[in-house]
């Protein structure tokens, strides 16, 4: 590990080296099985730039034994990385028309590579806009980057939280609340990652507007274990999330996310 | 200059309603400025009036006896502020207060309720529109109750 940033509280994000000199190649969206020796492996999706994967980042929200290792790790601890692994956002096929990125809680992790690629290429869309939606101010993550992307004039950047303090001085409510009025249902491919319920809000509320389910990505978070589609874990019906996801188009998984017990 | 009949035909919570129908809830509306910080009511006091947001965003709060401080929503532009003045005993049940300058069509509550009153076709084309603001406010409020971003079991 090279560096280790405290994002919010018990959110960490991890760069990270490869011991080998190997850079890792991913596609933004996939993810990495990670862990500390000794400790169980967890997957996390990589939240760095594609365009750099010399260096590989991790954004990681403590909730357990495994995770709460992961962001106790100093610069010089080794990390295992097995991966990356699944189907990306493939963000290329928005390419010339608009982008709107809709994450939920650390659900902005999984996603920060496809906007990173967006704005890396930023002449190859149109309009690009970002929802993003936290608990608590506290708990928003790469603050300063959202600072950032706020600043330039061809980004849209809308925060909302649950509560907060009297001083905040942005949006309370839910993230289905900010999103624009006037989608162009012919042109936007959406992208949504965070809790499956906001997911589902958020897809229904851009297929309520016109938008075609299949414009619409969202990216699965399960028990993933072997990462290759062998030991089951992660399969929800037919799909292994590990391989046919994590991200699929809302049309494949409407239906699983609207059943009860998954 | 704007006629507030204009004004509310531009806002989108009026949104289809007939030019008969602005014309007669117009005449209980002002046009009002609020600066940042301004407080459009407060917990407790006569629910005598409502806003419809032009521009601008206005926080609403929930102050415990301690003076803490909790914003539970915000409003903003095409958004009604203030739900208690249409239900008895009619004090509101929050603060409001402006989080930036606010321009807002200010209703006088008592005004508006002898309008719907008495004609009930006015009252319920305006029902309709405060009916989406509770439906949405209150389905807001329950899936934040399940704190979906809140940490959940894992590994």
């Amino acid at each position: 590990m090279r560096d280790n940033t405290v994002e919010a509280p018990q959110t960490h994000t991890l760069l990270l080296e490869p011991s080998d000199g190997v850079a890792l190649t991913f596609a933004p969206g996939q993810f990495t099985m990670l862990g500390r020796p000794g400790h169980a492996e967890i997957p996390i999706s990589v939240s760095g730039a594609a365009d750099h994967p010399e260096l590989l980042e991790h954004t990681v929200r403590a909730v357990g034994d495994a995770s709460a290792a992961l962001i106790d790790a100093r610069p010089g601890d080794v990390v295992l990385v097995r991966g990356p692994y699944g189907r990306g956002w493939e963000i290329a096929d928005a390419e010339g028309g608009d982008v709107l990125i809709v994450a939920g809680g650390i659900g902005l992790a999984p996603l920060r590579p496809a906007i990173l690629e967006v704005l890396a290429h930023r002449e190859r869309y149109g309009r690009v806009t970002l929802v993003y939606g936290s608990r608590t101010p506290d708990q928003l993550i790469f603050q300063e980057e959202l600072e950032r992307w706020r600043g330039r004039f061809d980004v849209d950047v809308a925060v909302t939280v649950d509560s907060a303090t009297p001083g905040w001085r942005g949006h309370v409510g839910l993230v289905t609340s900010l999103l624009p009025r006037d989608v162009d249902a012919d042109s936007t491919m959406a992208f949504v990652c965070g809790p499956e319920i906001m997911m589902r809000l958020t897809a229904d509320a851009l297929v309520d507007a016109e938008l075609p389910p299949g414009q619409v990505r969202v990216s699965m978070e399960r028990n993933m274990k072997c990462g290759i589609g062998l030991c089951g874990h992660c399969q929800l019906r037919e799909l292994f999330i590990c391989v046919d996801g994590p991200v699929f188009g809302y049309q494949r998984v409407r239906s699983l996310l609207l059943g009860r017990g998954l | 200059m704007k006629s507030i009949e204009q004004l509310l035909a531009e806002n989108p919570f009026f949104e289809g309603l007939d030019d008969e129908t602005l014309t007669t809830i117009a005449g209980c509306a002002q046009n009002v400025h609020l600066r940042e910080g301004e407080t459009l009511f407060q917990a407790d006091d006569l629910a005598d009036q409502c806003f419809v947001l032009r521009t601008g965003r206005v926080a609403l709060e929930i102050v415990d006896s301690g003076g803490h401080g909790m914003i539970v929503d915000t409003v903003q532009a095409g958004d009604l502020v203030g739900l208690a003045w249409l239900v008895p005993p009619y004090r509101w049940d929050l603060d409001a207060r402006a989080v930036e300058p606010v321009n807002a069509v200010a209703f006088d509550a008592m005004c508006l309720r002898t309008k719907c009153d008495k004609d009930p076709r006015v009252g319920y084309l305006l029902m309709q529109r405060v009916a989406g603001t509770m439906h949405d406010r209150i389905r807001s409020a329950r899936v934040r109750l399940l704190d979906v971003y809140g940490v959940p079991g894992g590994s």
